[in-house]
């Protein structure tokens, strides 16, 4: 089980809610998750969503695993110049 | 695959030093060759008709008097781009910029092209192409678009990010928000405030060379694209989603480009050019003119932002909030939303809210450039922190220094703070001599911090020694300032071998598997990832070769300094084998020797910088003379010192010209009044003076060698650095970027006592 | 056939061509000649990275009509070294990394050229000022000018 902060323009897609509770062991099985609790979601998590995991910002690895209590934020996908 | 990404400390031999770049010679020598620089025989010229009318309903496009033009083979609109995106709205944008399917939604809006024998007949034939426009009204200030009564680009544009979702179309395309804590309760906190709005104009990343490509479909359906591009891998996926063509039969081979900066990150003309060379059934040659650079790629967004940031007496910031407004050109984008991310990642702060609009103009569609977003949020906030300071009372750089993010605080977009550079830049700034050089009348100083992100992404690399011991590293990331030598010495570093015996190749799509783009400050950090991955396989290989050739246990070999080494007393007698010995005898040993990698190099850091800049305004005709520039950047490991402080100059000089001179002019009617070098006006030699650089290196953890990104951070504090120093020169806020001398002068205007 | 009949010497060797009346110098150099050193940027003349010397004298090359050529003496990028020996401007902006992308260099070393053939003790301000009609993008001009002025030093014999 690990909690999810969600960034602003999501909230709309979970009714409000910022802060999730998602039983998940890797970020492919909470996008996932995500996409069957919140349907709203799955429009975003098809445009692209990094995954940031204490800090550090995934934005490809759907294999790199939660760890137990880790702060995990979504944020869009970034683009670069 | 058992490579380990992070960090460990290391005395370098190769890493850090500073030899000639290994493709110099073809580049001072006019060998190299660019975009333009290529040709396959039967070559076509490709030219692109453009809509002179911002706004406007096509209604109607007659080509057959350029059609039977003598010496016009094909001529093409959107009908010869059938629509094959699949409801994917973000690709339909792409075929809908590079060729307009129902209106033209910008001056320079592509609506036909031809491929022709030769130039004058490419240019006469557009000029017999018959387009019945029904002109609309436009909007091209990102502030008007915003108004209930503004034309409105798209009739089912319902903003998204608000809850509910209105019921009334407008250009404002997403609303994003970011921040944690009360900024309500910040502000009445706070003993001293400082609110206001700011204006940023638009902007081109400014290449020299123009996009350019030669294209070539066959009658099997296998295509060629030559291209300047940042990511030909990406270019190939999208030119064949767009056409309808199987990737693995559409090869792209990466010119040697002329800048990016971002906007070579966006198909432009290559679908026009292979949609051309298909129906004509030859190659064509598509270049875009200056202009035609300037009105129809990417340029960045124009922005109007509101800041508002509270402090208490002691310099402790009890709020900040921003509001920012971005224009994304005809089509949606992040822009604003990476505006509201970054604004404030400099700081540590308690209650912190930021708001971002993405809104509809008809400018043309805005690419990234350079740290896309960040460098006019940063204007606006580091402009305000020094007034805020002045406020109080305390010195900017130390108010900085006060609430400058640090390991473990909360970033103003959300995630946690792993080591970051921010506290060192500022400290290193405070003890730099800079600060202490004497200033005369008219003369001011000013300083910012910047921060962005940095990427990793898809990366393969392939590692090839050949038989007289020279190693070839064959990567897929683009070369856009000088990385194939620092990716030579990081395969120098790993292998123990002199970088002369190393040579990077750039590679075409048909010989790497995927490559993401060079953005993102992605391009040494993640393929000198991937060179070391590669290289620790490749030792493996030449490890068990030597195990075979000394026929002793594979455990019983060690790689040391570019050699195999038999340890233990009981192979005293076995001299060291070097690369060379082993790949000599690899024919009998096993074969060709060889060390890959595919790897996904995720995890970057992110990256700050502090600059400090002292100018000279002249009272009298508002021009400002740059006198002193320093910048101070973290660059975790610099891998080739001399190309490391080159981005650092670089991306200051390109944000001293935005500051300074720079912008998109737009007539009434909607047309782009400066499409050229003339009056766009960019930084030449004599603008600037030698830009100081001081390259910090804290170790990235999730690196080997603890190597960052640094391509793109250098833009961001300058439009403040300079605006501050201006500011103080002056004695009046400067708030609308650039400021050119008529914006001085009417800013000392306005503040004159009457 | 069309076309204007044109003999010049460029790099030293004798050349003839044809070439259409609109034709600038820099088309014929790139398209006919296979000289594709000197870059198009901007073909108005704000940019310099189409820089040659004409009888001594730096120009724009796109500036120049393809047809004004007869009779002269051209100078491009590609005639800068001799055999496998580069000129010091050469070696200079490589040692002191004074390119990035490279696309405006050929440019800046005519330029370099030109304005240490008039020039050949100058200061900083004299070289900025000597280099202000070429665009470069990529570096802010710092590398540039240190390698202009160390290769002066080399030419003079310092």
């Amino acid at each position: 089980m690990v909690e999810v902060t969600l960034w602003g323009s999501l909230g709309a897609a979970t009714g409000g809610r910022q802060k999730l509770e998602v039983e998940a062991k890797d970020i492919r099985e909470l996008f996932r998750k995500l996409a069957e609790q919140y349907p709203g979601l799955g429009p975003f998590i098809e445009r692209g969503i990094a995954v940031s995991i204490d800090g550090v910002i995934y934005r490809d690895t759907w294999s790199k695993e939660l760890p137990k209590g880790a702060e995990i934020f979504l944020l869009p996908r970034l683009a670069g110049g | 695959m058992g490579f380990d990404p992070s960090y460990s400390v290391r005395k370098f031999k190769s890493v850090g030093t500073r030899p000639i770049r290994l493709d110099g010679v073809d580049k001072v020598t006019g060998r190299a060759r660019y975009g333009a620089d290529f040709n396959m025989p039967g070559q076509l010229v490709g030219r692109i008709l453009r809509s002179p009318h911002a706004h406007a309903r096509i209604r109607r496009i007659d080509t057959s008097k350029a059609e039977a033009l003598k010496g016009v083979k094909t001529v093409i609109t959107a009908a010869d781009l059938p629509d094959l995106t699949n409801g994917n709205t973000g690709m339909y944008e792409i075929l809908d910029n590079c060729m307009a399917r129902k209106k033209a939604l910008y001056d320079g809006h592509a609506v036909a092209a031809v491929a022709a024998v030769d130039a004058r007949t490419a240019r006469e034939a557009l000029e017999l192409i018959e387009v019945d426009h029904e002109v609309l009204p436009h909007v091209t200030d990102v502030d008007e678009a915003m108004k209930a009564s503004a034309p409105l680009l798209h009739e089912t544009m319902f903003t998204d990010g608000v809850d509910p979702k209105p019921t009334k179309p407008s250009n404002i395309a997403k609303r994003s928000q970011y921040g944690h804590g009360d900024v309500e309760a910040g502000f009445k906190d706070a003993d001293a405030v400082v609110e206001r709005s700011f204006k940023t104009e638009q902007t081109h990343q400014g290449y020299i060379e123009p996009h350019a490509c030669v294209a070539s479909v066959n009658p099997d359906g296998t295509c060629e694209l030559w291209v300047c591009t940042q990511g030909h891998f990406v270019y190939r996926q999208q030119c064949a989603e767009l056409l309808g063509l199987d990737v693995s039969k559409l090869r792209v081979t990466s010119s040697e480009i002329g800048g990016g900066f971002g906007g070579k990150t966006h198909i432009w003309a290559e679908p026009v050019a292979l949609a051309l060379s298909r129906k004509a059934g030859r190659p064509v040659k598509l270049v875009m003119s200056r202009e035609e650079v300037f009105r129809a790629s990417g340029p960045t967004s124009a922005t109007s932002i509101d800041v508002k940031i509270g402090a208490k007496k002691d310099g402790t910031i009890t709020a900040a909030s921003a509001t920012l407004r971005y224009s994304c050109g005809p089509y949606s984008g992040m822009w604003a939303e990476l505006g509201a991310m970054t604004s404030f990642a400099c700081y540590n702060l308690k209650n912190v809210k930021t708001v971002g609009y993405e809104v509809l103009v008809n400018r043309p569609k805005t690419a990234a450039y350079r740290a896309p977003s960040a460098p006019m949020a940063a204007f606006a906030v580091e402009s305000v922190i020094d007034e805020l300071a002045q406020k109080i009372g305390m010195n900017s750089l130390e108010l900085r220094i006060k609430n400058a993010a640090k390991e473990g605080c909360k970033s103003s977009y959300g995630p946690v703070y792993g080591p970051i550079g921010i506290g060192p830049a500022l400290e290193a700034a405070q003890k730099h001599p800079h600060m202490k050089a004497p200033l005369g009348r008219n003369q001011g100083r000013g300083m910012a911090c910047g921060f962005w992100f940095n990427f990793g992404g898809q990366t393969c690399t392939d590692l090839n020694v050949g038989a007289d011991g020279t190693v070839t590293l064959t990567v897929g990331t683009v070369d856009v300032g000088g990385s194939r030598a620092a990716l030579a010495l990081v395969a120098a570093e790993e292998l123990g071998i002199p970088y002369a015996q190393v040579q990077t190749v750039v590679a075409d799509t048909g010989s790497l598997g995927y490559n993401d783009m060079t953005d993102g400050s992605r391009g040494t950090f993640s393929s000198s990832m991937a060179t070391i991955s590669a290289s620790r396989n490749a030792i493996a290989v030449m490890r068990e070769r030597a195990a075979r050739m000394w026929d002793i246990p594979l455990d019983d070999v060690v790689w040391e300094d570019g050699q195999a080494r038999a340890k233990g007393e009981k192979h005293g007698n076995l001299a060291p084998l070097s690369v060379k010995d082993i790949a000599a005898a690899a024919a009998k040993t096993g074969g060709p020797i060889a060390g890959h990698s595919e790897l996904v190099a995720d995890g970057a850091g992110v990256s700050f910088a502090t600059h400090i800049c002292d100018v000279e305004v002249d009272p009298e005709t508002g021009a400002t003379k740059v006198l002193r520039y320093t910048v101070l950047q973290d660059a975790g490991k610099a891998v080739h010192p001399t190309y490391v402080e080159g981005q650092y100059q670089g991306g200051a000089a390109q944000g001293i010209g935005w500051a300074l001179n720079e912008e998109y002019v737009y007539g009434e009617d909607g047309r782009l009044q400066n499409p050229g070098f003339l009056d766009y006006r960019v930084p030449v030699c004599s603008d600037l003076p030698m830009i100081d650089t001081q390259i910090l290196e804290i170790p990235n953890p999730n690196h080997p060698y603890g190597v960052r990104g640094v391509g793109e951070t250098s833009i961001v504090p300058p439009l403040a650095a300079i605006a501050n120093a201006v500011s103080n020169a002056v004695g009046v806020r400067m708030t609308h970027i650039p400021m050119s001398p008529p914006r001085i002068l009417a800013a000392l205007e306005a503040e004159r006592p009457r | 056939m069309s076309g204007i009949a044109i003999s010049t010497t460029i790099n030293g060797d004798d050349v003839e061509f044809l070439c259409q009346p609109e034709e600038t110098l820099l088309d014929v150099l790139r398209d006919h000649l296979g000289l594709t050193g000197s870059k198009e940027g901007c073909s108005t003349g704000d940019c310099g990275a189409c820089s040659v010397i004409v009888d001594g004298r730096l120009v724009c090359s796109c500036l120049v009509l393809g047809a004004e050529a007869g009779g002269r003496r051209i100078e491009t990028v590609e005639g800068m070294a001799t055999g496998d020996k580069l000129h010091p401007l050469q070696e200079k902006f490589l040692e002191h990394g004074a390119l990035q992308c490279g696309f405006c260099t050929p440019g800046f070393l005519m330029a370099a050229k030109s304005l240490l053939a008039r020039n050949p003790d100058p200061t900083e301000e004299e070289i900025r000022f000597g280099l202000a009609g070429n665009l470069c993008r990529c570096t802010g001009y710092d590398k540039i000018v240190r390698a202009v002025r160390d290769a002066a030093s080399v030419m003079r014999g310092a």
